[in-house]
């Protein structure tokens, strides 16, 4: 199963290192982490994303608990909140491929950022469902390279982390 | 004195601000890096003692066997590069048990700092999966603060070792130090709530009421809280009985009724059993380790666990428990017992005397086996009976890793708590000389040492530490001539092949304990141990004491690995040792 968990963190001296070298060491696969700093300087936020049963979910909470510079962990429920994702994708840019492409990114509502006779580069957000169809309907025309953000999420209406 | 507001250095403020958390004693090696702190630490000599060990991994082990004896933290310093890599070995051993410890390294200055510069390591980097938390300092405003912090993380909740790398240029840099007015508040345990520890107390209660057949499981966690006592009264409340982990040992003083022993790969076989076959195991401050469970799918199955613990991810992390409940195991655990019905389960306890029964039986047929007299070597049996009948109540005995540990661990009579000093978790071979300094320190009585010809030869170095120290050790090694434990492996699995476990050594032990100034004695039977171990006890000089142990002696019961208590190999056949 599919959780977002978006966690708080103090923003010190190797903190990401710490976040990071916890999945490796107790064994946790995660699919995305994203970070920066929030409002404060002092606290940056982290969401993560991972595929595991429920065991190994709630274990990656508890264990993230554990470092001293995390204050609050929040399993992030779907349904109450909202998710988005970023990529820059790079098409090879043919005659016979650009009106496809371009269609493709309008029914998106991807933006195409750069433009050369033989590529373009095309921004897409959406949630990280989203930006998987749109790599799907890329890869027939000729991908070159794609980056992406991974997720970030608040939850919806006034709830917030700390 | 008045000391507010004074400016120091960063050397001398580390120094005050460790006399303010009531560090008494530092153990170390000191190096280029760290200079400066030895400079400082000459001048407050009168108010901290410093130990010089053999090599800094002596040192790391001397402020865990200090920790583990006395409850407090351990406190080792080394310097940069070689000096911070060689305490790795002990901060991991700490880590493993939960013991609290600081460890305190200097590195070059913060301008050489990722250069590759003489004697620079990222210690910081190498040490964060073995630390609860580590800092790398680089204004020296921080740095009261932080060791101040370091102290509260590594004795709260779950205790562990801390690192703080201090470049050598905020050891010079000077600032104002302001003493601490109070003490700082005990550190938060995380994932404690109130409320739900209330409902799963409630819970628990009624489980407990409803078990016919209820076990309690002591873990370290328990015995560093110093709840024993209340343990045994629960017991008898509920009539349940008590087992534990190697680091539960000590505990639960040996003669109690309602004690069963260790658990485990090679557990007492009635403990093995009783929780085997009870509904409820009631685990207080235990992990459920490979060590203890074997095979966690076959672990006591017909059981449900209520588990009660300082760390938020043990509870469910290797065995499901049907309660668990977060937090500081001295109040949680009242909590628990107030309100308890008595209750009195006459079945249970005919069955857990039906396991005394065949572990007498078990054991008076290996007895039969034993080894007599005139063969030149000693049963470990024997030794350990002979190490029981002389050592006082408050003898800590400290061990290698190895059989012999695991011989110390199902022979040794307790009567106090912190009374036995080994690496669980880690298994650190190399672990006993330099925890025994420690104790020495952290409780002034005089340590038995447990060791093996494997585990001594690691760091036997530190012979030297205890003669100039002039700590009367006593130290039984276990002389098998082989590394006991693996070959024990290689005879029950690998079909005798002995790779690499015979040591074949020439080493004359007398004499080496004598070049290092310590004594030394060989015996060749119990008259004569019984007669150098008297001698060692009365000594003002450390003495090493080679017992002759046959190779092919095997540390048993066994629940092999992978297996459970299904499996259990309560003895071997002549014809299997041929």
């Amino acid at each position: 199963m599919r959780s977002v968990i978006a966690v708080y963190v103090e923003n010190k001296y190797g903190v990401l290192t710490r976040v990071s070298s916890l999945f490796m060491r107790r064994g946790f696969n995660i699919d995305s982490l994203t970070v920066g700093e929030t409002d404060d300087p002092d606290f940056s936020r982290i969401t993560l994303t991972l595929n595991g049963d429920d065991h190994i979910r709630d274990q990656l909470i508890k264990q993230l608990y554990k470092l001293e510079n995390v204050k609050k962990v929040k399993l992030l429920d779907e349904a109450t909140s909202v998710e988005r994702e970023l990529a820059l994708i790079k098409v090879r840019n043919t005659p016979d491929t650009r009106n496809e492409i371009m269609t493709a990114a309008e029914i998106f509502r991807a933006k195409v950022i750069d433009y050369t006779p033989d590529s373009m580069c095309i921004e897409v957000t959406g949630e990280p469902t989203k930006i998987n169809a749109f790599i799907e309907a890329m890869k027939p025309l000729g991908i070159a390279e794609i980056c992406r953000t991974g997720a970030v999420a608040l939850e919806r209406g006034s709830t917030v982390l700390m | 004195m008045n000391r507010s507001n004074i400016r120091m250095t960063g050397a001398g403020i580390l120094i005050e601000t460790l006399c303010e958390m009531g560090v008494s004693h530092v153990f170390g090696y000191p190096g280029g890096q760290v200079v400066n702190i030895y400079d400082e630490l000459w001048r407050a000599r009168r108010r901290i003692t410093r130990i010089l060990t053999a090599h800094e991994q002596g040192a790391a082990h001397a402020a865990d066997g200090y920790a583990r004896a006395t409850g407090k933290p351990g406190v080792v310093i080394a310097t940069s590069g070689p000096g911070a890599t060689n305490l790795v070995t002990g901060i991991a051993t700490a880590m493993l048990d939960s013991v609290p410890m600081v460890a305190i390294t200097g590195n070059v200055p913060t301008g050489l700092i990722g250069r590759d510069s003489f004697q620079e390591i990222n210690i910081y980097g190498i040490t964060l999966p073995i630390t609860k938390h580590n800092y790398f300092v680089t204004d020296v405003k921080d740095l009261a603060d932080t060791i101040r912090d370091a102290f509260k993380i590594a004795t709260s909740g779950r205790p562990g070792p801390v690192l703080i790398d201090i470049p050598k240029d905020v050891q010079t840099a000077k600032c104002e130090y302001r003493p601490a007015d109070h003490p700082s508040a005990a550190g938060e345990i995380p994932g404690v709530n109130e409320e739900e520890t209330a409902r799963q107390l409630e819970l628990a209660r009624k489980l407990i009421s409803e078990s016919e057949r209820p076990y309690i499981f002591v873990g370290g966690g328990a015995a560093g809280a110093g709840i024993a006592d209340e343990v045994i009264k629960f017991s008898e409340k509920i009539d349940a009985y008590i087992g534990c982990t190697l680091m539960g040992l000590s505990a639960i003083p040996t003669d109690n009724r309602r004690y069963l022993g260790m658990e485990g790969m090679h557990g007492h076989y009635s403990s093995s059993m009783a929780n085997k076959n009870a509904d409820l195991i009631i685990c207080l401050g235990a992990r459920f380790s490979d060590r203890t469970t074997g095979n966690a799918e076959k672990y006591s199955r017909k059981a449900k666990v209520i588990q009660l613990d300082a760390d938020i991810a043990e509870i469910d992390k290797n065995i499901p428990a049907a309660i668990g409940i977060v937090g500081d195991l001295r109040e949680t655990f009242p909590a628990l017992a107030e309100g308890i019905g008595t209750a009195c389960h006459p079945e249970w306890s005919r069955e857990i005397e039906e396991y005394r029964k065949e572990e007498k039986r078990i054991a008076e047929a290996a007895d039969k086996k034993r080894r007599s007299s005139g063969t030149g070597v000693l049963s470990p049996k024997d030794i350990f009976e002979v190490i029981n009948s002389l050592k006082s109540a408050d003898t800590p005995v400290v061990t290698d890793v190895g059989q012999h540990q695991m011989w110390a661990a199902q022979y040794t009579e307790f009567e106090l708590p912190r009374k036995f000093i080994s690496s669980g978790g880690l298994g650190t071979m190399g672990f006993g000389m330099g925890a025994a300094i420690g104790t020495w320190f952290g409780c002034g009585c005089r340590p038995v040492l447990v060791t093996g010809d494997g585990s001594f030869g690691m760091n036997l170095n530190e012979l030297a530490t205890a003669v100039t120290y002039r700590i009367p050790l006593v130290i039984v090694l276990f002389n098998n001539g082989v590394l006991g434990m693996v070959r024990q492996w290689q005879t029950l699995f690998f079909g005798k092949r002995y790779s690499s476990t015979v040591l074949e050594r020439k080493t004359d032990y007398v004499k080496l304990a004598e070049a290092f100034g310590a004594k030394g004695i060989r015996v060749k039977d119990t008259g004569e141990f019984a007669e150098a171990l008297k001698a060692a006890l009365k000594s003002s000089l450390p003495t090493v004491i080679e017992v002759p142990v046959g190779k092919d002696e095997l540390v048993l019961p066994m629940l092999p690995p992978g297996g459970s208590t299904d499996d259990i190999i309560t003895s071997i056949g002549e014809e299997d040792m041929k």
